[in-house]
């Protein structure tokens, strides 16, 4: 019991010293970024007077340090404050949006291993064979091709030709499952293709090295099936490249998601932090961005974890 | 055969009966309204961005008085109202069983706190400066409400019309942001953030009922994802619709009607009147002159939108058009430069706001002045955060581009200090005297005077009057064409199939 709760109290301490030092720096870059939002609030007819009379109501007129350490206490204590703009708590904002974000991006995450796990693998079993330059095609043309772009084309080719699924909008899960699924069908598509390119070329390569290693050699000179090989030696060996990949993308599957939310109009995490950044609503900013360091940071600690699982070597360094 | 016929025409019957029935069912009464931006809370006298009044303005909150489709004022929630002789004293008399819609009554007290409220010490009203040639107001009666002013104010009616002066309700005011409380014929019924604010129908209205039950605003930023909103029916109508480039395909469809009308937003490319050369007047006269404005219309929208000579929309009443003054004519531009000692030209930075129609134009204007030996450096500066920063604040630019939206706004080129930098006596007596006016007639006589001064001494590049390209569903009525207020007044829809 000991010798676990010591490394967890250890990396404990560390997120909370990451996640200061990530606080600290937006607030400072909110703070050098030009733009004061009570003249964006009270537009370009205002006197002085009112827009001192806002900047007051808002806090904006309390020192630096002031204002930081009062978002610091309101966070440990679990108030966000409130949004400049829309006049609602920061935290139910957050709430709401992630109602659409979360489902989206595990819909993404779900449909890149879904389509590159089966095609990465099938396209090492033979090189330069036609599942293996199909792959390589897609793994090309999906790495070039911006989320956002694939979107419209998706818009465009399948949504407005077919009335499968919206162009566009969020009918809100309170409105049915299936229309809100269906409108996060395209969007998750769109963010999935990118994600899909890059683990297929990972995954094709990390089984190839694998396939070449001795150990399958030996296990195919023990008379094992080409099937059982790949099962118990190659893959459990190969996801580990596979699983980190996938960790390292969730930053840029956050960054896509901003885009894409763009694109098909649904209100999520992303266009909240664009909407907040062009109305510089400080107060917004900081805490999503402070909420995706925290989930960028999390997702790290659980491909740790994964490794632990996957990687029995680890368990027993430990 | 004959079975296969047979069974063909039933369904074909069937098919017959259900698209009849179609037909004779009742009109509907909802409908979903496309926006491109996102209001920032809902309470029109706290924040300036015209969303706020796109959603609730006449809909939901009333004023005094109002502004119809032609830009006139016309009674409210005042029913009528007499002006003294000297333009000091208004009283308006004015409607009973008037209620809001949280059953509280609006009466002569309750005008009194919304317009004490705007000139209040710590007022956050975003047009405070418009209301205040008010000296006091009084509620001698619960029907009477008495204005009395310091100087004339002959727009003072006008903008109490504005959605900046609506009548607010003192126990709810706290939260109009969020779940707003007027005496409209639609009352708030939920916003989802991000997303959409619904409205619904208020059954004790004063005034005649609406004939929609059911309104909901969504919005949706981008262009493209409007015109897809659009043909897959996911909304009903598009006011303001923001690509001008897709809009014929939809003029081309006949599921769809096209209205293109104007807005009371004047694209200028606003000068530092203070910086050499253009503290020169022929400078500025030369580089109008150097500017097709037809060229940046076709460029920018698609050829929609109106060519504009001096600070006025052609929406607004007292419009004259001035483009005859400063037409198109590169020549007569190198010779008048020529004449103000820049005869091979100069080099100078347009600071471009990120926005399409800005960015679009200045690439545009780069070309022009470029045949005439002058040199524009362009240099993006992203809106609102920074651009308001740098041009409007600061003054640190030479040129700009920038739409203005006010209706009415004229006056701001006699405001001191002004993002121009732009000094004229004759200019600031013209406005002075306009403002004195008592009857209409010479207040659109004064305003006439005014646009002609600011034709001649181009204080800023007069480009267009920016086009209200408003596309919605055929069947759908009572929408409004020009826009001399930035609103969506869907009190007057219906839909007759």
């Amino acid at each position: 019991m000991h010798c676990i709760a010591k490394p967890i109290a250890k990396s404990l301490s560390g997120l909370i010293i990451t996640l200061l030092f990530v606080s600290f720096i937006i607030f400072l870059v909110m703070e050098a970024v030009p733009g004061d939002p009570a003249e964006i609030i009270l537009g370009m007819s205002a006197q002085p007077d009112t827009l001192a009379a806002l900047r007051s109501q808002l806090g904006l007129d309390r020192p630096f340090i002031e204002r930081y350490l009062h978002w610091l206490t309101g966070l440990l204590s679990g108030d966000l404050g409130n949004s400049y703009t829309y006049s609602t708590s920061v935290a139910q904002l957050i709430v709401e949006r992630l109602h659409v974000t979360l489902p989206l991006t595990g819909l993404a995450v779900m449909l890149s291993v879904l389509i590159s796990l089966p095609l990465g693998v099938t396209a090492s079993a033979k090189p330069n064979g036609i599942v293996d330059s199909f792959a390589s095609a897609f793994s090309q043309i999906g790495i070039a091709l911006p989320n956002f772009w694939i979107g419209l084309l998706l818009i465009i080719g399948i949504a407005l030709t077919t009335g499968w699924f919206p162009a566009g909008g969020f009918p809100g899960w309170d409105n049915g499952f299936w229309p809100s699924l269906k409108a996060l069908m395209l969007p998750s598509i769109a963010l999935a293709i990118p994600q899909a390119a890059v683990l297929t070329r990972v995954t094709r390569a990390a089984v190839i090295e694998i396939t070449n290693e001795d150990f399958v050699r030996t296990a195919r000179a023990k008379g094992a099936t080409p099937n059982y090989v790949l099962w118990h030696h190659v893959l459990p060996n190969a996801l580990i490249p596979v699983v980190t990949m996938l960790g390292m993308q969730i930053s840029v599957l956050i960054a896509g998601a901003i885009l894409v939310e763009n694109v098909f109009n649904l209100p999520g995490m992303g266009t909240l932090a664009y909407q907040a950044l062009a109305q510089r609503d400080f107060i917004v900013i900081q805490n999503v961005v402070l909420f995706f360091a925290v989930v960028v940071i999390f997702i790290n600690f659980l491909v740790d974890a994964l490794y632990n699982i996957l990687d029995p070597r680890l368990r027993i360094r430990r | 055969m004959i079975h296969v016929n047979r069974s063909i025409l039933s369904a074909l019957a069937i098919i017959g009966l259900v698209t009849t029935s179609g037909v004779n069912a009742q009109p509907r009464t909802d409908l979903i309204l496309g926006m491109s931006v996102e209001p920032s809370g809902l309470d029109p006298t706290a924040a300036a961005p015209v969303a706020i009044a796109q959603v609730v303005w006449q809909n939901l909150f009333e004023g005094l008085v109002t502004i119809n489709k032609e830009g006139e004022v016309e009674p409210s929630l005042a029913e009528s109202w007499s002006i003294s002789e000297d333009g000091l004293t208004y009283t308006f008399d004015l409607r009973d069983n008037v209620t809001f819609q949280n059953n509280k009554a609006f009466t002569a007290d309750t005008a009194k706190y919304t317009l004490d409220k705007i000139l209040k010490s710590d007022s956050i009203n975003p047009q405070k400066a418009l209301y205040t040639p008010i000296k006091s107001i009084s509620a001698p009666d619960p029907d009477t409400l008495v204005i009395t002013l310091s100087s004339p104010s002959a727009d003072l009616l006008y903008w109490l019309g504005f959605p900046a002066a609506v009548m607010i309700e003192p126990s709810s005011e706290q939260n109009n942001a969020t779940h707003p409380i007027g005496t409209g014929p639609f009352l708030f019924s939920n916003w989802k953030k991000g997303n959409q604010v619904t409205l619904s129908k208020y059954d004790n209205y004063w005034g005649e009922k609406p004939k929609l039950d059911k309104v909901t605003f969504r919005f949706i930023s981008d262009p493209q994802a409007q015109a897809a909103a659009l043909s897959s029916g996911g909304v009903d109508a598009i006011p303001q619709f923001q690509a001008p480039e897709l809009t014929s395909q939809f003029q081309s469809d006949n599921k769809f009607e096209t209205v293109i009308g104007t807005t009371s937003m004047e694209v200028i490319a606003g000068i530092n009147n203070n910086r050499k050369p253009f503290n020169d007047p022929r400078v500025r006269q030369a580089l109008m002159m150097a500017t097709d404005r037809q060229a940046i219309i076709d460029a920018t929208n698609e050829g929609f939108g109106t060519p504009i000579g001096s600070h006025f929309s052609p929406s607004d009443a007292g419009y004259e058009d001035l483009t005859n003054v400063w037409p198109y004519d590169p020549v007569k531009a190198k010779a008048l430069l020529a004449e103000a000692g820049y005869p091979n030209g100069f080099t100078f930075t347009m600071k471009m706001p990120t926005l399409a129609y800005a960015e679009r134009a200045a690439e545009i204007m780069q070309a022009y002045y470029a045949m005439i030996g002058v040199t524009m450096k362009l240099e993006s500066s992203e809106f609102p955060a920074k651009w308001v920063q740098d041009v409007f604040k600061d003054t640190n630019y030479d040129m700009s581009i920038v739409g203005h939206a006010e209706p009415m706004d004229i006056s701001i080129y006699a405001r001191h200090p002004y993002y121009f930098n732009y000094q004229s006596t004759d200019f600031d007596a013209s406005i002075a005297a306009t403002a004195n006016t008592t009857n209409e007639a010479d207040r659109l006589l004064g305003y006439k005077k005014s646009q002609a001064i600011l034709a001649q001494d181009v204080p800023a590049l007069f480009l267009y009057a920016y086009p209200k390209i408003g596309i919605w569903k055929k069947g759908l009525h009572g929408m409004w064409e020009n826009l001399p207020v930035p609103s969506n007044d869907i009190t007057d829809a219906f839909w007759s199939e």
